[in-house]
């Protein structure tokens, strides 16, 4: 074979397809570097690495917006042609909307993040620097988890967005606590992955191939023939194992314990980004997965002839043949993750019972708002049997709440960094009777926790009702009610189970006495971080009432069901 | 496309949430507490004064929304895009029923308000959460689209919450959370009925005259554009969801009803669905068991907040069963009836036999309410259309018409006592009844208004209890007889009840209990409230007819159409069921004949 014939189709789709694609991951990628020689040539030793970290994610955030922007079916495009679901790199990773979507939602909290961090003043000066760059490289890997289509490029996202997370969570050198939870959290996530790297082995071996679409498409031809005895273990089992690899990453239950553990130990702010970014970035590889092993890729116009994963496009007749043998295959992700869903919902919400410390607390509600995802995304790949459309819905669905969770969580955990700035404390009963000096930041706390309650008019409820929808909906045109409907109902009963603690920590804030030995901090909102913070629950509000934009763009990420 | 009462409604509806919101910005100094007050009672009267010139057609409407007396149909629809997505609407609309109870909530509101000048602790957070209660209150009476509806039921649970966790007795904590809990318990199987409805309900099965009668189909646009939109309608293959709440009642209504074919847990769809909205709605009812929260929360709420939980608050799960439950679910209400009317009769005489057991004075009226309520249930279950093969719907009517007179005329009562109970209680600061005694001669004027609200209370004809219990008793006596003997004789209890409570409190020698000085005469504005509540139960008690003008177009329209669907819908289902259940015996009967016959050759 001529070398040549190989090399310029790869150049080709490198360059002139990939790349382009590509602009936010390598502004992300650039400004790591530049953010490190800031710190190594003396001529730039002067220059602030942070605000070099901030124009290099505007740059990032400009370009994920652009994408999303110029993607097919997005309302900005005025009748031009925008970018069809096109595969990256040799099918590694995927440009679709969902892509765009997410890479958008991650630059964006990034900016804001990075505005934040730099008013709560964690990290110091010193650290910044390192600080940035750990931000930035998991962030990177975030994307790549989001855009996934191989699974290598899953198992590489993975550890791209968790080893700098490690790091992260050790940041405060000095505390015991600190260095504990990044110890705990690196020994996870070093046997999560190592338990999934063998799963992916499992799943290549049994199917020779690792790109998704097209073991999508084996599977399918295997599920045909009927199983081998023995190869359905083996499918079974790798399946199981990239699926512990995926609920650590989402912190689903019995993958847990290493969340309130790390957000305890952590600062708030690294709580907030790896609560919200993080998660984010979990539940889109989370769809990727579930709905690449469950449905045949969608067909894509013109698609390039990538020599490495030989993938046709399929026709639409093979396209549903597909989709029907592929039915056993959905029945048991479905299982698995409405299995996963429900557990990790329950357990998240009666463990946040007992807890008297505030991080901790937060810990377990984003444990069980994992639980709610993961019911979206078992709704998704149920409904992907029977309707399209309704598909795309529940996706949509998951991807508005993650654009509102990104909101609510994130200034829970402001609040908190902004007060243990000013009580230099993080225990739910040192807020008592805060309501007395710093009203405006109390009814915005009371906002977002009402928020996370799940309660109309704010944000918060219009997620869990778009989740809830698609279970019904599913449950409707009877696409696995049998799982879908238990699901429903642990979904409704753990609504009423969160709204307990979450009310504790408001009754704290507003009903209890202050204390006597102390007086307890004014925190004005006419300040840089009450400004910020208010900023953060302002979309908490209005994405709760006027609803149809944002949900407009979530339906632009649920087209790639379709 | 004009609509003449998109600035009435919305007014009365977001007035009181934007002055909220103008009281929460730092303009007016928290220490302007006086001044925080008149604002909020100046809010309240013109919602109240809006609300009645839109309501009194003597008073010749507001801004060019009239209500016409008289129309059983919806009026004053305002609708508007809101959520294309799922096809929600800012769909507001009054008919007969709705009307007076948002008059009810203005009219208390002000009243409460006024109640509320005692309130001295963060005077301007309690009236920044009250008004945003009012808009809640009102929203949910006059929302006509199921997900707006849902939201304000929910928007009025946290400013509750916090009115009593933070202005209420020493158990506040405890009542508040409570309270939230079992609202919350029943909003969220409402939110599961509401979307399983709006996933298996289809707008383009409705015909065109039903689609411009629910406002599917603007009946304000031009003919022509009505009839595109109409066979545009009528052609969608795909299902077409909807939240309107008209258009899903006629959904319900339809012969082969997608509620009534889809299956849930083996049982229609329709069965499950009414039960899911009751539970909810009986929760605020409330009725028993589910009423736990009541007297916890009636107890420790201050005495305004009393005012608005039995005065409002009870009403709106009274309404939402009248207005969802029954139109939307009519195979549910059919099936369940014995249910609905078992549970009324249940807190009846369960609410009055409590009563009669305490000893605190505002617990004895917060059980009294349910008792009380009870009589709001058994009217609204009575499903007595089919007496023996003949379709008279005039008794259920009588029951429904009876429920709704009920509800007013408790709205009335309800928030008379305890504001009576209130105006003692500020003064001595203790809610004993074996306490008291001999007000009546330390306090003449309040213990002569105190009494009639009371007599009011008890059902004394004259008054404005007496109708709705009465109506609703004999229009029992066509479904069952026991219940209607039963509830009958529940009159004699809160009669027991009520009378025993006058005797230790009003009447008898001396007052027994602390703080016999503050026993001092009512002052201007308490009188101020209570004149209007007496005045309003005298009126309604001797002329019924004020109200029922509003209440009977709009409730015996309903009645009368889902009595023709028994007649037309579910009885030929039943009859079909029977004779297939017949011959499929006979036929084994035949079978087992021949069989035998047989066997013994």
């Amino acid at each position: 074979m001529n070398p040549a014939s190989f090399i310029s189709p790869v150049l080709h789709d490198t360059l002139q397809v990939s790349l382009p694609l590509f602009r936010t991951e390598l502004a992300l990628a650039a400004t790591i570097v530049l953010v490190l020689l800031v710190r190594m040539l003396p001529v730039l030793r002067r220059l602030d690495s942070g605000v070099v970290a901030l124009g290099g994610i505007l740059f990032a955030a400009f370009f994920a917006w652009s994408d999303l922007r110029n993607v097919a079916g997005s309302p900005w495009l005025d009748g031009a042609v925008g970018t069809e679901r096109v595969e990256l790199f040799t099918g590694l990773l995927v440009f679709d909307p969902l892509t765009a979507f997410l890479r958008f939602l991650l630059a964006g909290f990034l900016v804001l993040f990075s505005v934040f961090t730099r008013i709560s003043g964690i990290p110091d000066r010193e650290d910044a620097a390192d600080f940035n760059v750990l931000v930035l490289g998991a962030t990177l890997g975030m994307c790549l988890m989001a855009s996934a289509n191989h699974l290598l490029a899953v198992f590489m996202a993975v550890e791209m967005a968790s080893v700098p997370s490690y790091a992260l969570a050790g940041l405060l050198k000095g505390r015991r606590t600190s260095s504990e939870a990044a110890l705990k959290y690196a020994v996870y996530g070093a046997g999560a992955a190592g338990v999934m790297l063998y799963g992916i082995s499992l799943l290549g071996g049994s199917l020779g191939t690792l790109h998704l679409p097209t073991a999508a498409t084996r599977l399918a031809a295997v599920a045909a023939a009927g199983f081998p005895d023995g190869g359905l273990l083996v499918l079974v089992l790798g399946g199981l194992m990239v699926g512990v690899g995926l609920a650590f990453k989402l912190s689903a239950v019995p993958f847990h314990f290493w969340a309130p553990d790390v957000f305890e130990g952590a600062s708030a702010e690294i709580g907030g980004f790896l609560s919200v970014a993080s998660k984010a970035a979990a539940v889109a590889l989370l769809l990727r997965v579930a709905l690449g092993f469950g449905m045949p890729a969608p067909a894509a116009a013109g698609v390039v002839e990538s020599p490495v994963a030989a993938t046709a496009t399929l026709d639409a007749e093979v396209q549903a043949e597909t989709r029907a043998n592929l039915a056993p295959v959905r029945h048991f992700i479905v299982a698995f993750i409405g299995l996963m869903a429900a557990a990790t919902c329950t357990l998240g919400n009666l463990g946040a019972y007992g807890q008297t410390n505030i991080k901790r607390l937060l810990a377990y509600s984003t444990i069980a708002h994992a639980g709610y995802l993961m019911m979206g995304v078992a709704a998704a790949v149920a409904l992907a049997g029977s309707s399209s459309l309704a598909a795309s819905t529940a996706v949509a669905a998951v991807a508005f709440y993650l654009a509102t969770y990104v909101f609510m969580n994130m200034s829970a955990f402001l609040i908190v960094a902004v007060l243990r700035n000013r009580l230099r404390s993080e225990e739910i009963a040192s807020y008592a009777g805060l309501i007395k000096t710093s009203p405006g930041l109390v009814v915005l706390m009371g906002v977002v926790l009402v928020s996370l309650i799940g309660l109309p008019p704010l944000a918060g409820f219009v997620g869990k009702f778009l989740v809830f929808a698609s279970l019904v909906d599913g449950i409707t045109v009877n696409a696995e009610r049998s799982i879908l409907l238990p699901l429903l109902i642990v979904g409704g009963v753990n609504t009423v189970l969160s709204l307990f603690y979450y009310l504790r920590v408001l009754k704290v804030m507003t009903f209890d006495a202050p204390p006597a030995d102390r007086p307890q901090p004014t925190v004005g909102l006419v300040s840089l971080s009450g400004a910020a913070i208010t900023a953060f629950v302002v979309p908490v509000v209005i994405f709760g009432v006027f609803w149809s934009g944002l949900y407009t763009l979530a339906r632009l990420a649920g087209d790639i069901v379709s | 496309m004009s609509q003449p009462a998109f600035w009435p409604l919305t007014l009365i509806l977001f007035l009181p949430a934007i002055v909220a919101f103008v009281l929460s910005l730092p303009i007016i100094p928290k220490a302007r507490e006086e001044l925080i007050r008149w604002i909020a009672l100046a809010t309240t009267s013109v919602v109240f004064v809006i609300s009645l010139m839109v309501a009194v057609p003597a008073l010749g409407g507001f801004g060019g929304a009239l209500f016409s007396l008289g129309d059983p149909d919806m009026q004053l629809v305002v609708k508007l895009p809101w959520i294309d997505a799922f096809g929600i609407e800012y769909f507001l609309g009054v008919d007969g029923i709705s009307m007076p109870l948002v008059v009810l909530t203005t009219f208390l509101s002000v009243l409460a308000c006024g109640a509320s000048w005692t309130i001295s602790k963060h005077v301007k957070a309690y009236f920044v959460l009250f008004l945003l209660l009012e808009t809640g209150m009102i929203g949910v009476f006059v929302s006509l689209d199921f997900f707006l509806f849902y939201v304000f039921w929910e928007v009025m649970l946290l400013p509750m919450y916090f009115l009593i966790g933070i202005w209420g007795g020493p158990r506040r904590e405890y009542a508040a959370i409570k309270f939230f809990l079992y609202t919350l318990l029943g909003s969220v199987l409402m939110l599961l009925a509401i979307l399983m409805l709006y996933f298996n309900s289809d707008v383009s099965k409705l015909s065109g005259e039903q689609l411009l009668a629910t406002h599917v189909v603007s009946p304000l646009l031009e003919p022509a554009m009505q009839a595109d939109r109409i066979a545009e309608l009528q052609a969608s293959e795909t299902p077409l969801h909807t939240f309107n709440l008209l258009a899903l009642a006629a959904i319900g209504q339809m012969p082969n009803s997608p509620f009534a074919t889809a299956q849930v847990f083996g049982y229609s769809l329709e069965v499950v669905a009414f039960l899911l909205l009751l539970i909810g709605f009986v929760i605020k009812v409330p009725v028993v068991p589910v009423h736990t929260w009541l007297p916890d929360a009636h107890v420790e709420a201050p005495t305004p907040i009393s005012m608005i939980l039995a005065g409002v608050l009870l009403k709106l799960g009274g309404y939402g069963i009248i207005r969802i439950c029954y139109p939307i679910c009519p195979g549910g209400g059919f099936e369940l009836a014995w249910l609905v009317c078992g549970l009324g009769v249940l807190s009846m005489v369960y609410g009055a036999f409590a009563a009669l057991a305490q000893k605190d004075f505002k617990r004895m009226v917060a059980y009294s309410s349910v008792s009380h309520m009870g009589y709001v249930m058994l009217g609204l279950g009575v499903w007595s259309a089919v007496a023996g093969r003949e379709y008279a719907w005039e008794s259920w009517a009588q029951g429904v018409n009876g429920a709704m007179f009920q509800m007013l005329a408790h709205g009335i009562s309800s928030a008379g006592m305890f504001f009576m109970v209130g105006v003692l209680y500020d003064r001595v600061h203790h809610r004993n009844l074996e306490e008291f005694g001999g007000i009546f001669g330390k306090m003449p004027v309040y213990a002569g208004l105190a009494v009639a609200v009371f007599f009011a209370g008890l059902g004394l004809p004259g008054l404005c209890g007496f109708i709705g219990e009465v109506l609703v008793t004999l229009s029992a006596w066509n479904y069952s007889h026991m219940l209607a003997v039963i509830s009958a004789f529940t009159v004699i209890l809160t009669a027991g009840y009520i009378l025993w409570a006058i005797q230790r409190v009003y009447l008898g020698a001396e007052y027994r209990g602390p703080h016999e000085e503050a026993l001092t005469p009512m002052t201007q504005r308490e009188l101020a409230i209570a004149t209007p509540l007496v005045f309003l139960a005298v009126l309604f008690g001797v002329y019924p007819q004020s109200l029922f003008d509003y209440v009977t177009p709009s409730v015996n329209q309903q009645v009368e159409t889902l009595a023709d669907w028994t007649r037309d819908v579910r009885d030929p289902e039943l009859r079909a069921k029977a004779e297939a259940m017949q011959t499929t015996e006979v036929s084994v009967v035949n079978q087992v004949v021949v069989n035998s016959g047989v066997s013994t050759q």
